[in-house]
């Protein structure tokens, strides 16, 4: 085995299941429905106050998330960039310093395992933020290279502030050179005295940020953003996961775990994915001379594809959770819904679902099949499905450099 | 003179099973059983006054929930509580704990390697689908590779149609999973030597091989693939200990008109004309049935209960060349109070599940070298419960009853057992079990000590091996008890085998009871009574 990585001794308290972030104190005194959920380990709010508030706080003004629970590794030495490039299926050999990209990683057989965004923090350092553990496999993938990789998850506090007005929000908090930030730039500047990195970079399709400090600035972060809601110049509310599922459902992003099982919890053969069945196949670079899992995708890219996770609007009005599809009304089954929200802008049901391609073919006419329930009486109905292959919501405030005041 | 439909012999409790299905069908059924007590080593004693110890086995996960359900043993007075937690403390005072909150064991998975937290969800997922195939096999014949019969080439088709729904690699993984030592096994995963420890000691239970023996990594599995309601992996204490899950089956069994004789030993499976026609006891009375049905080890049931001039002569080559080696041991303890562990912080809520003292492979294998060389081990594994902390039954309120299962334990030490290497071995653990907890020996009332010699002489497991025969892949599937006579017939017409050492094998399972009763009634060309599995799909 590899040597050994540093261990805590410290016993842990086995009676706080859950894990506080350290901007807790603020979560905490911020959350009145106290609907806490499990993200990572950590003590996360589902929602604050209202779900259509939080919604529209991303949308129309502007939120701020507690983003600490993401998973994060710090990786450098000489290595580093050889061993990133080999580790994901884009190419980011030319990744410049204080940029990021989004990435995907797949096993050996070119299965899914995880998406993540490389932030190059400084020249040689980077910083790998994914949803799942993958400590383990960034190890087994460093076998052999001169490269140090250390998981900072709870080393390092991080917020997401998103939405329209966000740049002026920050702005007026202090970060002077926000409006120089272009989508997938990262700044390292101070705020009142303390280091604070901000990339443009977010899960909303929206304007918007991620501040990343140390643990012990957290609370200093968290409070120079709201002083400028107390002073009244922007609204700026807390958002929890249930509004931001809202967000990145209609700008199209993936999650993976939910919208598909990653390759390391697979347990049934048939349940893993390749990039192309996720739809990341536009961050796969067949091109680059080795990456893991090349071999595999290599050939898969020569059959016909078998599935697809689809952006699927589906009609009507009733949610279309859990449900079948099928290839016509009462037709074969061929695909399910996996993760749907009802969209307040679009006025629509938007889903993510998981539909077998026969013959390699994407089919054209889906309809799902509702259970809904009113007043606890269980209803049935059919609705037809209209397939985007762009995202189902995007905005121009959202890559416009400099970002407008809105 | 009374006769019946069917024979069966040993009230074991997959004695049991089998003859409540076959009564279920509407047989006449007597269960013959030599102790003046049930169960065989599914049972629950009380030794010293108010105090009942689980005498034999003494967790519960295996047993199918099928079987559980058709038997309605719930309405006969069965509880399963799932226990939670298990810890493994370390000689330098720390310890490691298996919480029952994810986020809890991460963090203290974490607290020895950061990396092993992330590498136990590969484990996990991996372990998990070798679960999900083997328990598809779990209530069902073997399939017979060798027959041409339409139902067994049918079966068989089953077989490679579930391997064919492993991916390539995982099939290279399944094998290698099979044939490798729980030591490699488990250092492909993880790095701390004491999660090593902690994950390797279920695969050497009732195993007479090390850790770094190949075949162990399989025996973790057999302890892995069971579920306490869906929670695969998970254990339980029966309510009013093992016992009660003998209890419940015969109250199901007696509900179908079943009969039991108890301090009934059977000398011999009488055979008129090539077919089974009885019993003989051991005072001299017959009793007639056209079926019997042997829950007795495979070497017992063909070397001592059978003539052997009624047997091919292979089947007798096989039964005394059948491993069944012994090497666990038992100590049960009356307590006077909760022993303490002062390495725990306060309230913790480890004792509540298994307490280990072993925390390094290497002491795994030390411990199974002494019983290479016929000697109990002096630093010997230990798998822990105090099932009084939950179960009220057990003991008097404050008081506890502990069990603590031990490997190594050779069947025969140097010179035989003597009352003195009895207690030593009885002291090697107590003095174990004090060096963590000092006020453990002022607490202890009473304590049954037992070797593979009682466990044998009691309840009539040869050699006491806990698994009516090692758990090895030259012994399992279609292999087990031996070839030709893996699907619980016997060589002589009318006569069956339900024990362990048939498939798929030891624990407190129910299944072996089951699929023999299954093709009982198929040969009887009765209605089939027995459960269909679940299925996890």
């Amino acid at each position: 085995m590899p040597p050994t990585i540093i261990q805590d001794i410290n016993q842990h308290n086995f009676h706080e299941v859950l894990r506080p972030t350290p901007f807790h104190p603020r979560v905490d005194h911020n959350c009145l429905t106290k609907n806490w959920m499990d993200w990572n380990g950590y003590l996360t709010a589902r929602t604050y106050d209202t779900l259509a508030a939080e919604y529209f706080a991303i949308r129309s003004s502007c939120s701020v998330m507690d983003l600490t629970p993401m998973g994060k590794y710090r990786i450098n030495g000489p290595d580093a960039n050889k061993f990133l490039n080999r580790l994901v299926t884009r190419d980011v050999s030319m990744l410049r310093p204080q940029r990021v990209s989004y990435v995907v990683m797949c096993n050996d057989e070119g299965k899914v395992l995880d998406d993540a965004t490389i932030f190059h923090l400084s020249e040689g350092d980077y910083r790998l933020c994914c949803q799942h553990h993958q400590l383990d496999w960034l190890m087994i993938s460093s076998l052999g290279m001169d490269v140090s990789i250390e998981e900072e998850t709870h080393d390092v506090a991080a917020l997401a502030v998103q939405g329209p007005t966000s740049a002026s929000a920050l702005k007026l908090a202090g970060i002077d050179e926000i409006e120089q930030l272009k989508p997938y730039d990262i700044l390292h500047t101070q705020l009142h005295g303390f280091e604070v990195m901000v990339s443009r970079t977010g899960y909303t399709g929206d304007l918007g940020y991620e501040l990343w400090t140390s643990p012990d600035n957290a609370l200093n972060l968290w409070d120079a953003i709201f002083e400028v809601k107390q002073k009244g110049f922007y609204d700026i509310r807390t958002i929890g996961l249930s509004a931001l599922e809202m967000v990145r459902i209609e700008a199209g992003f993936i999650l993976p775990g939910d919208d598909f099982n990653t390759a390391e919890t697979a347990i049934r053969a048939d349940r893993v994915r390749s990039p192309y069945e996720v739809g990341l196949g536009w961050v796969v670079n067949l091109d680059k001379p080795s990456f893991t899992g090349k071999r595999a995708l290599l050939d898969e890219k020569k059959k016909p594809i078998k599935r697809r996770l689809l952006r699927l609007e589906v009609s009507g009005n009733k949610a279309p959770q859990d449900s079948f599809l099928y290839a016509g009304k009462g037709g074969k089954r061929i695909g399910t819904i996996m993760t749907q929200i009802w969209s307040p802008i679009l006025k629509a049901n938007l889903a993510m679902a998981d539909v077998e391609f026969a013959g390699g073919s994407q089919p054209n006419d889906i309809w799902a099949e509702i259970y809904y329930q009113k007043e606890l009486e269980w209803r049935v109905s059919w609705a037809k499905g209209k397939v985007w292959n762009k995202p189902f919501w995007t905005h121009p405030r959202r890559s416009a450099s400099p970002p407008g005041s809105y | 003179m009374q006769s019946y439909d069917a024979i069966v012999i040993g009230a074991g409790h997959n004695g049991l099973v089998n003859a409540t299905f076959l009564a279920k069908a509407g047989l006449k059924v007597l269960v013959v059983e030599k102790n003046d007590y049930i169960g065989g080593a599914t049972v629950s004693r009380e030794l010293h006054q108010d105090w009942k110890y689980s005498n034999c086995s003494y967790v519960c996960s295996l047993f199918r929930p099928e079987i559980y359900q058709a038997l309605d043993l719930g309405r006969h007075g069965l509880e399963v509580v799932p226990l939670q937690g298990s810890v493994t403390f370390k000689q330098n005072g720390d310890y490691f704990g298996s919480y029952h909150q994810s986020p809890v064991r991460r963090r203290e998975i974490e607290r020895h390697s950061k990396r092993d937290a992330d590498a136990s969800i590969r484990f996990d997922a991996d372990l998990m689908k070798w679960c999900r195939l083997i328990r598809s096999f779990l209530l069902t014949a073997p399939p017979d590779p060798g027959s041409l019969k339409i139902r067994n080439v049918m079966e068989f088709s089953y077989l490679l149609k579930k391997f064919h729904s492993l991916s390539e690699s995982q099939i290279y993984e399944f094998i290698r999973f099979f044939t490798m030592s729980i030591a490699e096994y488990l250092e492909e995963y993880f790095e701390s030597d004491v999660i090593l420890a902690h994950f390797s000691g279920g695969s050497i239970i009732g195993t007479g091989l090390g850790v770094y023996s190949p075949g162990t990594a399989y025996v973790l599995l057999h302890h892995a693939m069971g579920d306490v309601d869906g929670n695969v992996g998970s254990w339980g204490f029966a309510r009013g200990g093992m016992g009660a899950v003998s209890a419940a089956i015969a109250s199901s069994f007696q509900a179908e008109d079943g009969k039991i004789r108890t301090d009934a030993e059977v000398d011999q499976i009488l055979v008129k004309g090539g077919r089974a026609v009885g019993v003989a006891l051991n005072g001299g009375e017959e009793i007639y049935a056209n079926t019997i049905v042997s829950n007795l080890d495979a070497k017992r049931t063909f070397l001592k209960i059978m003539a052997r001039n009624d047997l091919p002569e292979n089947v007798v080559q096989r039964a005394e060349n059948f491993k069944i080696r012994g090497s666990s041991g038992k100590v049960n303890i009356a307590l006077d109070g909760l022993p303490n562990f002062p390495a725990l912080p306060p309230r913790s809520p480890l004792t509540l599940g298994h307490i280990h003292f072993t925390d390094t492979l290497e002491r795994l294998e030390r411990a199974y070298d002494d019983w290479k060389d016929d000697s109990w081990s002096k630093d010997p594994y230990v798998d822990l419960v105090i099932p009084s902390q939950y179960d009220p039954t057990l003991a008097p309120p404050g008081k506890h009853m502990m069990s603590v299962f031990v490997q190594y334990c050779p069947v025969k030490p140097e010179g035989g057992w003597t009352d003195q290497k009895k207690d030593a071995f009885g002291a090697s653990v107590i003095n174990q079990i004090s060096d963590y907890s000092p006020n453990f020996k002022d607490l202890l009332l009473h304590a049954e000590v037992r070797t593979p010699k009682e466990i044998e002489d009691e309840v009539g497991l040869t050699e006491g091996n806990i698994f009516q025969g090692e758990l090895t892949l030259d012994q399992l599937m279609f292999n087990r008890p031996f070839p030709g006579y893996a699907r619980y017939r016997g060589p002589v017409k009318g006569m069956y085998m339900c024990s362990s050492s048939t498939h798929p094998g030891g624990g407190v399972m129910g299944a072996p009871g089951t699929n023999s009763a299954r093709e009982i009634l198929a040969d009887l060309k009765r209605r089939d009574t027995t459960p269909e599995d679940f299925g996890d799909d």
